[in-house]
């Protein structure tokens, strides 16, 4: 079975905010919801399948009642970040099964204004959990030995941060508005070596939904058709310590499988999502999906190859995570909003991509240095 | 890492629990298969690679070389370097470097373990040669 081309992707809805201390999560949630339900023209009593992750509070049970959602379908996988981007692969398979004919997937949480839960462990808490690995001093030790074999530089990287930047001016919500160049991204203070603090993303409160639902019920609808032609999603670990190598991804398994099912190659993309949570995070993912080869993605991202109108391959047009959002510390959400406001034509006109039939979604969740998945999706304009 | 705050005491179960008791001696304990003979770290009752559960405690010289390492510029506990160390049996693992200067740490350098204490058993972090 595949999904090419049996799901469709009718809302879409990103909060408007960044820092929401007069608001619940839940309530979050519930916003997000009511905002994809509103910008595909359905209402809460047409869903019938209800996805969320760790960032839902109390899970799919706390949170269906909560909304007053009765459904016949949920999932609340979490793979961190990426979590969105699993349960738009897993909405299209229900829904090509069956067992379900609404999907709404929500994400949402305020880190800036609220602490957010500690990161699970695993059987590996004894081991690990003293070593104090964060976000930004982990894909730090996968941007040093990145550079360490292939010569990748701190001024490639930045131009990654220059490129998200150069979208984000346009973007009235986005965090961080300002245009910066790479001499700006290696003057910020070093965080966690070797990236800086503009290599960082934003932390944002927010969030974000998407409604999936049939190829029926979406062309009854309003909006322009945007369908599902492939997903794919991956784990990888140390695995026991055995062959570490940090310079790649859950991203080459993921990825292959998303293009396989989608019958595309990365010739065909016009416009790619890439999870920014770090500049390595897109500089790693890139050659992990094909766009370039491993140990080639410093030449790749350079000289503004990733700004729309400029480069060969724009990203992330709406600022993503480096400039714009990043709610709750997952930018898989955004990526794929992003994704469908380019296919539909609907992105900023200063970044829109002529002629965006086909369009990639991919991300990572948890510690891509450590224990990571990752997933990939392809959608396009019918 | 003397002055700062407590190190976390090891939670220790019943699979991990002559890890932890061999580390209380001052040695350091990787897990083989003897079905595959692979190594791994962290110990899992069944191997990770072939699913025996013929696994058995190998001391390790407890030395290897570090494999990356990033510098945390800043921290409640101040600066520290997190990192993997590839150890000689093959393994590679999660650790911080301590007692030397962090800003001269280097892919490939020799480091070997060494303990720091908890309330509990003692933790395993690595220091250059």
């Amino acid at each position: 079975m595949s999904i090419k081309g049996k799901a469709y992707i009718a809302g879409i809805f990103e909060h408007p905010t960044r820092k929401a201390p007069d608001k619940s999560i839940a309530q979050l949630h519930a916003e997000v919801a009511k905002g994809a339900l509103e910008d595909a023209g359905l209402t809460k009593a047409d869903v019938d399948g209800y996805f969320c992750a760790g960032d839902a509070p109390g899970g799919a049970m706390a949170m269906v009642d909560y909304l007053g959602l009765k459904v016949r379908h949920f999932d609340s996988t979490d793979t961190g970040g990426c979590s969105y981007l699993v349960h738009l692969g897993h909405a299209a398979e229900a829904i090509a099964a069956g067992k379900c004919s609404v999907a709404l997937i929500t994400l949402a949480g305020k880190p800036l204004t609220a602490a957010p839960p500690p990161r699970a462990t695993g059987a590996e808490h004894d081991f690990e959990v003293a070593y104090n690995a964060t976000t930004h001093n982990i894909y730090g030790t996968c941007a040093m030995r990145h550079m360490h074999d292939f010569g990748t530089t701190s001024e490639q990287l930045a131009w990654i941060k220059v490129a998200a930047s150069h979208h984000a001016q346009y973007n009235p919500h986005a965090m961080l508005k300002d245009v910066v160049t790479v001499e700006d991204v290696l003057n910020s203070p070093m965080i966690s070596d070797p990236l800086h603090r503009m290599d960082c993303c934003v932390v944002t409160d927010g969030g974000g939904a998407l409604i999936v639902t049939t190829p029926e019920i979406a062309k009854g609808l309003k909006r322009p058709l945007v369908r599902l032609m492939g997903q794919g999603e991956a784990i990888k670990g140390p695995r026991g310590g055995k062959d570490l190598d940090l310079t790649y991804s859950a991203g080459v398994w993921s990825g292959p499988v998303a293009f396989a099912e989608a019958g595309v190659t990365v010739k065909d993309i016009k416009y790619a999502s890439i999870y920014d949570s770090f500049t390595i995070t897109v500089l790693m993912q890139l050659e992990d999906l094909g766009f370039c080869k491993k140990g080639e993605g410093g030449k790749f991202v350079a000289d503004g190859n990733l700004i729309s109108g400029v480069g060969k391959l724009p990203f992330n047009t709406d600022g993503g995570g480096l400039c714009s959002n990043h709610p709750v510390n997952r930018g898989g959400m955004t990526k794929i909003i992003e994704a469908v406001r380019q296919l539909r034509g609907e992105a900023h006109p200063k970044v829109q991509v002529p002629n965006c039939d086909i369009a990639l979604a991919h991300g990572t969740g948890g510690l891509l240095g450590v224990r990571h998945a990752a997933s990939t999706v392809i959608m396009e304009r019918v | 890492m003397n002055d700062k705050p407590k190190l976390p005491a090891p939670q220790v179960n019943p699979e991990s629990k002559p890890f932890w008791d061999a580390a209380s001696q001052g040695k350091f304990l990787i897990k083989r298969c003897t079905s595959c003979n692979e190594p791994h770290y962290f110990p899992r009752a069944l191997c990770p690679f072939c699913f025996s559960d013929q696994t058995v405690w190998e001391e390790s010289k407890g030395e290897g070389e570090i494999y990356s390492y990033s510098l945390m510029r800043k921290s409640a506990a101040g600066p520290y370097a997190i990192g993997y160390v590839t150890l000689d049996e093959g393994p590679s693992l999660l650790t911080n470097f301590v007692d030397c200067d962090l800003h001269t740490l280097k892919i490939g350098q020799r480091v070997k373990v060494v303990f720091k204490p908890t309330d509990g058993a003692p933790l395993p972090f690595f220091t250059p040669i």
